[in-house]
């Protein structure tokens, strides 16, 4: 699909041919993800991170439509249903630890694949919409794990529900009816939790349509690499296989391991206790905090305290959104064009600023709101904001970069030549390497 | 345009937050929140040793049966275990014909419907019955204890923070409000004294908690395996029986925990072998030339062999 020397498919028997023929089925995945796609030889281990989100929803959607054979969605039955599959359904609790902790890691792959996309400049020309796909997978995850947080009626998923259902009445005027809307009641309840069920178990095949887009989008310009330079020869790839499914493969199983680790030896670590609670919507908890995956932006929701032109609610609920928002901008926000991290200095120190930032976002938010806890959310909520929308900018407009690479093979096989002619032929000889 | 919107768009959210930011301190420096009696007074659970924790922890079948005889005799008066049944037992080393006893026996009768009238009856319960709750419902629970709701037992060790520590912390850790004193030598404040109903315990979240001290003295139940019944014991073993209640699975994965990694360590070195070896080309692909080129090498043994050279 993307360079002229990828190597078509060739059918290797009869049968092949007969089904290439009529329907091009094995072609489409040797293109996609076999010997016909060329991947830049350089990727390092940050690039593995899309095959294992692949993974992930995989292990998700298989864990998922089993476990909705023994969940029953109601508002009485709900939490024992979760505790039936624990205690009596053969496995089950293989199952939901699985499903649980697998949303968890869903999100780790997530981030570092994200975070890798901003340091290497992954939303630049030509790549825009790749990551803008990207953005809506995100967009769609957070909306499913949200749901499914809500599935065990637990007490965190019902104040849960409350507090992000409550999002939508900070709305001026419309607010009150559309949550209402939502909810299909004043409070969640049966019509909630219903719906929430049914959306769950939609919206995991609409991430995989958006996944397919992402990755159609993404065979087009190729894999960009480390360097940020673009594919110029032959030489600069490698096939997709057997190159990188082998690395993949391993570090796959590398990951499998520690997500294994975690889903059989401490598998309530990432969870809160609160919710092995039923729902009580007389009683609310001490602390309402959501999953550790959407702690930064709970801080973010929590940072703005001042009535100013409109009230603080919808102050947090406009800033949580436009935080992520604000990354379907990226591409015009860094004008550089230099894709790579590694040959912008100024750039890649406030990188890691972002990323300490994220960090004390996550833990603002999962901390009880003391005066001191609120002031660092708001300078780290102030700091996200001027990352992107004023620092970035600026960046690019005064930043130097280093030189670039001439090509991905240069970067990668520096001083081949030298290295393959003991007898110092190598400079008289220069293209007899080939 | 997007150059020109964005940094006004995030002047407006720092500028906003460096309000809230202001507003904040400022009203913290005016008057600083005053310390809570329960910031002073509220411990963390002590350590909790039990067979069945870390990696590797299975269950000590022996403190399970004496935890679930301190349940039905001092716990099972107030709280419920509605998730667990009579016939999960079995997991605990009892035979079926004792299950069957403790069943019929069990001093809450399971609801029921009268045979010959359909009239709501109680009946004596029977191995597949979960374990009856004491009362008919929240309300006649909360009539019966001063107002306060005894939770539900089933799932109470990983309904809270440090759980088999917790229940057991709490279990022994009922204090006189009058004579106690913190780390820091303190008196309970007046005000966090407990109300009349109400007891104080430093584990428990607010410091005052509606149920009595319920294990008070040593011999309270009589071990039928002759382990001494103190309190610390106990509580041990009530702690160690509510981990199995809440999470009667955990042996099983454990061990498959333990099957798992190993397959999947394996099969990540070989992976990661095969990874090696498909790539030693392609890492370094250091192509000899002039003498090295092997075309060359063996045109040279070619002219050897012409020449009649040997070696």
């Amino acid at each position: 699909m993307s360079f002229a020397w990828a190597t078509p498919y060739e059918p290797k028997s009869d049968l092949s041919r007969w089904f290439d023929d009529r329907l091009p089925l094995p072609r489409l995945v040797h293109g996609a993800i076999g010997g016909g796609y060329p991947v830049p030889r350089n990727l390092n281990y940050a690039w593995n991170f899309g095959v294992l989100a692949g993974i992930f929803l995989t292990i998700q959607i298989v864990t998922g439509i089993v476990l909705a054979m023994h969940y029953f969605a109601s508002a009485d039955g709900a939490f024992n249903s979760v505790e039936h599959i624990m205690r009596d359904v053969n496995g089950g609790w293989m199952l939901r630890y699985a499903h649980a902790n697998g949303a968890s890691f869903f999100f780790i792959v997530v981030y570092i694949h994200i975070f890798r996309g901003l340091f290497y400049g992954s939303y630049k020309a030509p790549r825009e919409l790749i990551w803008m796909l990207g953005l809506v997978i995100y967009l769609l995850m957070m909306a499913t794990a949200f749901m499914g947080y809500v599935l065990p009626w637990g007490q965190m998923s019902y104040w849960g529900a409350q507090v992000i259902t409550g999002f939508f009445s900070a709305i001026p005027l419309v607010g009150d009816p559309i949550r209402i809307w939502l909810l299909g009641g004043f409070v969640p309840d049966q019509a909630a939790l219903t719906r929430f069920f049914s959306l769950h178990y939609l919206m995991p095949f609409v991430i995989a349509g958006v996944v397919i887009l992402h990755i159609w989008s993404l065979h087009i310009p190729g894999s960009s690499n480390p360097t940020g330079v673009d594919v110029k020869t032959e030489k600069d790839t490698l096939p997709f296989h057997p190159f990188y499914t082998a690395k993949d493969g391993w570090f796959v199983g590398m990951f499998l391991t520690l997500y294994c680790a975690v889903l059989f030896f401490a598998p309530n670590a990432l969870g809160h206790p609160d919710n092995y609670i039923p729902a009580n919507p007389l009683s609310t908890p001490a602390h309402i905090v959501p999953e550790w995956y959407f702690l930064p932006f709970y801080a973010i929701l929590k940072a703005f305290t001042v009535d100013f032109i409109v009230p603080a609610k919808l102050w947090g609920v406009v800033a949580m959104f436009a935080s992520i928002l604000l990354l379907f901008f990226l591409s015009w926000l860094d004008r550089s064009p230099v894709r790579s991290g590694h040959y912008r200095p100024v750039f890649k120190r406030f990188y890691w600023l972002l990323v300490a930032d994220v960090f004390v976002l996550g833990w603002a938010g999962g901390s009880a709101a003391t005066p001191m806890v609120v002031a660092i959310s708001q300078i780290a909520t102030a700091y996200y904001f001027a990352h992107f929308l004023i620092i970035l900018p600026l960046i690019s407009k005064f930043e130097r970069p280093l030189p670039l690479p001439s090509s991905i093979t240069a970067s990668v096989l520096h001083g081949e030549q030298e290295e393959s002619a003991p007898y110092g032929l190598a400079k008289s000889a220069p293209a007899a390497a080939e | 345009m997007i150059r020109k919107i964005g940094p006004i768009v995030g002047l407006g959210f720092v500028l906003v937050l460096l309000l809230s930011l202001y507003s904040g301190l400022s009203a913290y420096f005016q008057a600083p929140p005053e310390a809570t009696a329960e910031e002073g007074f509220h411990l963390y659970p002590k350590e909790l040793h039990l067979a069945s924790n870390g990696p590797l922890g299975h269950f000590d079948r022996q403190q399970l049966q004496r935890g679930f005889q301190v349940y039905k005799e001092v716990c099972a008066a107030c709280h419920g275990l509605t998730l667990v049944s009579f016939r999960d037992l079995a997991a605990l080393g009892y035979e079926e014909p004792e299950i069957k006893a403790i069943a019929n026996q069990w001093a809450t009768e399971v609801p029921s419907v009268n045979p010959d009238t359909g009239e709501a009856a109680t009946r004596k319960a029977v191995p597949s019955d979960r374990f009856p709750s004491p009362y008919a419902n929240e309300t006649a629970a909360r009539a019966a204890n001063n107002n306060a709701y005894p939770p539900d037992l089933s799932l109470i060790t990983k309904a809270r923070e440090d759980g088999s520590a917790y229940t057991h912390s709490l279990l022994t850790g009922y204090a006189n409000p009058d004579t106690y004193r913190n780390k820091d030598g303190k008196a309970l404040p007046a005000s966090s004294k407990p109300a009349q109903g109400l007891y104080f315990n430093p584990y428990f979240a607010n410091l005052n908690i509606a149920m009595p001290p319920p294990i008070v003295a040593d011999g309270q139940v009589t071990y039928a395996d002759g382990t001494a019944p103190t309190v610390e014991q106990m509580s041990t073993d009530v702690s160690a029986f509510l981990t199995w209640t809440a999470e009667p699975k955990l042996e099983n994965r454990h061990r498959w925990g333990l099957t798992v990694l190993i397959f999947l360590i394996f099969a990540t070195i070989l992976g990661y072998l095969s990874y090696r070896n498909i790539w030693a080309a392609a890492k370094r692909k250091v192509a000899p030339i002039g003498p090295l080129d092997p075309a060359n090498m063996a045109r040279r043994e070619d002219a050897k062999d012409e020449a009649g050279i040997v070696g």
